[in-house]
């Protein structure tokens, strides 16, 4: 039972990262229908931007802050100097604009920070408690400030002007223009704005895969998981869908231990965790394409 | 007095093919002109030159300053409500939501409560509909949104592409009564694209007939009702 627990805790843990980045990038394709295959690379960068500040002796309630204006700032650059002249460029140019990203931000991790494997320090005071034995003080951290930044972003996007004016020119952007919103400029915020929630994602997990340029590779692909599941559509429905890939995992490996140690047959463990979610994931779409959670809405002509 | 509108020698273009020949034409203050013309004939490509939607080349002046080659949101933020062919509500948002994100770019808060106001004594139904997605009204009320989300942008001059369209006869009435009332308490000139021209001659005090992408008529309304050549020839009635 404490097992089972500690699975579902830990799948929570995970699935807060993957929550992160599957909003990441939702963020980016409701607005523009592009996929940011960039996203995991930039938010491993940050991670090491964000070492690098904590290497220099800044306290992490500085290093974090800077890591995320940081992001922002390379986020709402790459959108403003690089997207821009491809905004009617052909799908396939941005794919490929989007996989060079990529490649940049690996390459230039690797050449300043080496691909060494570098230990990242919880920013969460390490203390036991009644629940220690089922989850850990950086795992209730990630859960936490997880949560928190989604509630965050959710109270901009649903209370404030400027939040309804990126919803709008995403959802339509010529009637946007027409009430004299810049869009081009929601754009390039939107792209800001993700890259923040993907620096968290990529600060939070570092201390639990350690830091090294590859480190966001998997954890991407869960992300991406999460988001198709949920509805790339819908950032509600990707939030969700990032949790449930999270603890999805966790209990297939589970449920695989179980019956290895109750019939000796080894059908599903740990290494096959990946497979079985993108099973999932595939399942998902064939039958309900929209995701989980994906848009719904009434039209009428 | 100058004119609120001021075209001149207007071409416009999709890719390579040429939607509008060089028309010219003009607006007074506080007046209603209203461009008449078959399916295709070029008048929602006019609206949209207007507003920098197209590519576009000859003058465009509003209220004596020009906008030609401006960005659509430099253009709306003169204060030209555009209510486009096809209303573009946002459909995913709520009315509220509608209204409210119109007058995002305004600085005078105040003034948009008071604009609020406006709206709900012109279309009472949408105060009742506040909270509801704009993609669930009837399509009388999407076009109500969708002039009120015009009018929340305190604007001096309304671009309005067939409000008529699709509506049935009662709706219709009731809308054009409301836009003349808009158009003598807010002080607001129109200019009105109709396929409805009898309709929109009652309303407008200027028209002119478009026949692919060019000007072939021009005149005040009584005139264009009163030549049954033309009503015969290009207006269809
Ligand atoms: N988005 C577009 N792309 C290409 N051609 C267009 C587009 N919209 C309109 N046109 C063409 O421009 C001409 C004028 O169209 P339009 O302004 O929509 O006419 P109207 O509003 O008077 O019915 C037509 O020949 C139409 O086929
Ligand atoms: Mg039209």
């Amino acid at each position: 039972m404490e097992q089972l627990l500690q699975q579902v805790a830990s799948g929570l843990a995970n699935g807060a990262i993957y929550a992160l980045l599957a909003l990441a990038l939702v963020m980016i394709f409701v607005s523009t229908n592009h996929i940011n295959f960039a996203q995991g690379e930039m938010a491993m960068f940050s991670a090491f931007v964000c070492w690098q500040l904590l290497n220099w002796g800044y306290p992490f309630w500085v290093a974090l802050p800077a890591t995320m204006l940081f992001s922002f700032i390379i986020g709402v650059l790459i959108e403003r100097i690089i997207l821009r002249p491809l905004h009617t460029a052909p799908l396939l140019s941005v794919v490929v604009v989007f996989i060079g990203l990529l490649a940049i931000f690996h390459s230039l991790a690797g050449a300043i920070w080496t691909h060494t494997v570098k230990p990242f320090p919880s920013p969460f005071p390490n203390f036991t408690f009644a629940g220690s034995g089922i989850i850990g003080p950086h795992q209730i951290g990630m859960i936490v400030v997880a949560v928190g930044m989604l509630a965050l972003l959710f109270c901009f996007f649903r209370f404030t002007p400027l939040g309804l004016a990126m919803r709008a020119a995403a959802l339509n952007a010529t009637s946007a223009r027409l009430v004299g919103i810049n869009v081009d400029w929601m754009l390039a915020l939107g792209w800001g704005l993700a890259a923040t929630v993907g620096s968290v994602a990529g600060v939070l997990v570092a201390p639990v895969v350690y830091l090294e340029p590859n480190m966001m590779a998997g954890i991407l692909l869960y992300g991406f998981a999460g988001a198709l599941v949920g509805g790339i559509s819908s950032p509600g429905g990707a939030v969700a869908g990032g949790f449930i890939v999270g603890v999805l995992e966790n209990m297939v490996a589970y449920l695989g231990n179980m019956l290895e140690r109750a019939t000796g047959f080894y059908l599903i463990g740990n290494g096959e965790k990946l497979t079985v979610a993108l099973i999932i994931v595939i399942t998902v779409l064939t039958l309900k394409p929209s995701g989980l959670f994906g848009r719904v809405t009434v039209k009428r002509v | 007095m100058s004119n609120m509108l001021e075209v001149k020698d207007l071409k416009a273009y999709y890719g390579p093919s040429q939607a509008l020949h060089g028309i010219s034409f003009s607006l007074a203050k506080g007046g209603i002109t209203t461009l008449l013309g078959a399916n295709g004939a070029g008048k929602t490509t006019t609206l949209r030159a207007i507003c920098g939607m197209v590519r576009a080349e000859g003058t465009v002046t509003i209220d004596g300053e020009p906008v030609t080659g401006k960005a659509t949101e430099s253009v709306v933020r003169l204060g030209v409500g555009h209510v486009p062919e096809g209303r573009g509500t946002f459909t995913e948002l709520s009315v509220e939501e509608n209204l409210r994100v119109a007058a995002y770019t305004r600085r005078d808060k105040a003034a948009a409560a008071r604009d609020l106001e406006m709206v709900f004594t012109y279309f009472p139904r949408l105060k009742e509909r506040m909270d509801q997605q704009a993609g669930t009204l009837s399509g009388g009320e999407q076009q109500m949104l969708a002039i009120s989300r015009a009018l929340m942008l305190g604007p001096r001059l309304m671009l309005l592409d067939e409000p008529s369209f699709g509506l049935a006869p009662l709706i219709v009435q009731e809308i054009f009564r409301i836009m003349r009332r808009i158009n003598e308490e807010a002080k607001v000139s129109m200019l009105l694209v109709e396929q409805n021209a009898a309709l929109a001659l009652d309303l407008a005090d200027h028209a002119y007939v478009l026949e692919t992408g060019r000007v072939v008529m021009s005149g005040t309304s009584a005139d264009v009702k009163s030549d049954e050549q033309i009503r015969k020839s290009y207006l269809g009635y």
